[in-house]
């Protein structure tokens, strides 16, 4: 996957080529995003639903040390055994060692962004583990060797005919067949099999309750169930923000969740663990990697407040058009282009570019994040630390220049009309990016000032 | 200094001043008709619902949908005769080869058609995701407007593992094409008893 060594522009230049595949992509996900405001219309209370969830988020940030503490104190009362991972690197060393002590070499594991964000599976397979991916979608895109494209649609990118060409290439379906229903049958089997043979699961975290010290994980497939409840190891790996101060929250996360991911009423599948089941470990890894310095910064702070719906996905005009392997980040779309310059600056400097500003995002997050203005101001961090796309930066200070001298302003849009008018192929090439897939404008005869002098005359 | 050390200090420097917990966080929803509301998003996500007056009512539809079906556990006692097997085993791999439970849910959700079931219910976790067909039966009364009611009424971690089951498991990662039938259960038949 070459896109994913390209800037965002770049990227969406080659996702673009193909434009069919392109307009199915807009729609496929607008369709979705059509489903959350159908599911959302149904709720008479749904904004006052956004604020409380919001609400409970601030409060979270601002209560962060003590709730992870009650948190940590009574998963363990339970019998859970809490570990904690600064980085990354911690975190796939901890979850290498479980898997160690557990005298195995497989390992099935169900949804979780984090693990993508640790890069875990390639620590994993360097180090001889088998890790297999048990989420549809995900196990989809583990076979192509690529990584999800959204957060919870990970193979959005994919036709069911890339699919067929996939199965029939790793699980020996039948050459050319498209049909869903028989590739999910097929995907069915094979990952039934895995379920019961592999001794150690590894799942996401979707809220961890500090009140019980349990957690709760949603899914539609029933995939992380079938894991954890068949090993004699279960993994929780979890951002310390996934952390809530009471079950009776649930009610608030578990009724915008799904009608914001994807327009049902509720996943399949929430199940909340408490406990080990006898004669199983249940082990939970709690991860920074960055997060307690994103908690520092007054602006960015608020983007720790995401329940991973991917509504702010599928509502933009840009994730929509320019796919998710363009964020060459864990996490695509607007949340991720805020989340991802606190991660490294340099290498995602050019995402919080991708996008128009629109605001959709913030209009369609549950828990109220200003997506659009941290869009808005990482562009002003990003260009004070020096990581502004160089071109940009260039034709920024010599506008200023033009914008901050009369006489120069007037000689400049003299100049841009003469080109306009007598050598339009100055403008009308490809190393103009105005000019991509667009017509320059016919120029006007004289400017508005010149306009304005002659006309004030008569 | 441990990673816990450094993480906590960490974010104890770096958190905002203390802010409140809302006021309101929970929502009464009120539906004219709680059962038709739960069978109407049940049927939505997939599932099927029936109202039935007895047991017997549940025995008879469940010998017409299932004719000769073998391999089924049941921890209804007034259900027991249909069952051939238990789900009350050591080891959850087991419970492989069963092609259907019959469980009891002590709450349901109108809002969203969602069945809290725990361990009180459960012999095993897996149980309702392993078998091959699924039946839940839950009595009208204990249907509750929406979550928040749920939770009100649930201490969640009574057991060591609780789940709220909505419909049979499903995916839309091939195209965004609906299937019935991921991992877990490919149906989901729930019986309204009064």
């Amino acid at each position: 996957m070459n896109q994913l060594n390209l800037d965002h522009a770049s990227a969406a230049v080659a996702f673009n080529k193909d434009e069919p595949r392109v307009d199915w992509h807009d729609e496929t996900l607008w369709f979705v995003r059509t489903k959350r405001d159908r599911a959302a219309a149904q709720l008479p209370e749904w904004e006052q639903l956004r604020e409380a969830a919001s609400q409970i988020k601030n409060h979270v940030l601002s209560n962060m040390h003590d709730l992870l503490a009650q948190f940590e104190e009574n998963a363990k009362r339970n019998g859970i055994t809490v570990h904690w991972a600064e980085n990354a690197d911690e975190h796939n060393a901890i979850i290498h060692k479980l898997i160690q002590d557990a005298g195995v070499t497989r390992m099935v594991k169900s949804k979780s962004m984090l693990t993508e964000e640790c890069h875990l599976n390639d620590y994993l397979t360097r180090h001889g583990i088998e890790v297999i991916d048990s989420d549809l979608g995900e196990r989809i895109v583990q076979m192509r060797k690529e990584p999800p494209s959204h957060i919870v649609l990970p193979a959005i990118h994919l036709k069911k005919s890339d699919v067929g060409e996939t199965f029939h290439e790793h699980l020996g379906t039948e050459k050319g067949a498209t049909d869903p229903q028989y590739l999910t049958e097929a995907a069915r089997q094979h990952l039934r099999d895995t379920f019961l043979t592999r001794k150690v699961a590894l799942t996401g975290v979707n809220f961890a309750i500090a009140e019980t010290g349990g957690f709760v994980v949603c899914t539609n497939e029933g995939n992380a169930d079938m894991g954890a409840h068949l090993a004699d190891v279960h993994i929780a790996a979890m951002g310390f923000e996934k952390i809530i101060p009471r079950a009776e929250h649930l009610g608030v996360f578990l009724r915008l969740l799904a009608r914001s991911a994807t327009g049902q009423p509720i996943t399949t599948f929430s199940s909340h663990f408490h406990r080990p089941r006898p004669g199983q470990e249940m082990h939970i890894v709690i991860v920074d990697n960055g997060r307690s310095r994103q908690l520092g910064r007054p602006d960015f702070r608020n983007s720790l407040k995401c329940i991973r719906c991917a509504a702010c996905l599928n509502t933009c005009p840009v994730y929509r058009r320019s796919g998710g392997h363009s964020y060459h980040s864990a996490i695509a779309g607007p949340i991720g282009s805020i989340l991802a310059p606190n991660l490294d600056m340099k290498l995602n400097a050019d995402l919080p570019f991708a996008s128009t500003l629109c605001g959709s995002c913030s209009n369609v997050c549950p828990v109220k994040i200003d997506i659009h203005d941290q869009l808005y101001k990482w562009r002003q961090v990003l260009m004070k630390e020096g990581y502004g796309p160089g071109g940009k930066t260039a034709a920024m200070k010599a506008m200023a220049t033009v914008l901050e001298s009369p006489s120069l302003y007037r000689m400049a849009g003299k100049i841009g009309r003469g080109v306009l008018r007598f050598t339009p192929v100055l403008a009308e090439n490809r190393f103009n990016p105005w000019y991509n897939q667009r017509e320059m404008p016919e120029p006007p005869a004289e400017s508005f000032r010149d306009w304005y002098i002659n006309n004030k005359k008569a | 200094m441990t990673s816990r050390e450094k993480i906590l200090a960490n974010i104890k420097a770096n958190q905002p001043d203390l802010r409140p917990l809302p006021e309101q966080y929970t929502f009464v929803s009120s539906f004219p008709d709680l059962t038709k509301q739960f069978i109407d998003v049940l049927t939505f996500v997939g599932g099927r619902a029936l109202v039935v007056p007895d047991y017997a009512a549940i025995r008879a539809d469940l010998q017409a949908q299932y004719p000769n079906l073998t391999s089924v556990a049941t921890t209804i006692p007034e259900l027991a005769d249909l069952a051939d097997r238990t789900m009350d085993v050591s080891d959850p791999h087991e419970l492989a080869d069963l092609n259907l439970a019959i469980i009891e849910g002590p709450i349901a959700v109108a809002e969203n058609a969602a069945i809290w079931v725990d361990e009180q219910q459960l012999p095993q976790r897996v149980a309702p995701m392993i078998t091959q067909y699924l039946v839940i039966v839950i009595r009208q009364s204990t249907l509750v407007p929406n979550m928040h009611d749920a939770y009100k009424q649930l201490k969640v971690d009574t057991t060591g593992f609780g789940t709220f089951i909505c419909g049979p498991s499903k995916t839309a990662d091939i195209e965004q094409s609906l299937v019935i039938g991921a991992h877990g259960a490919r149906s989901l038949t729930v019986y309204l008893l009064p």
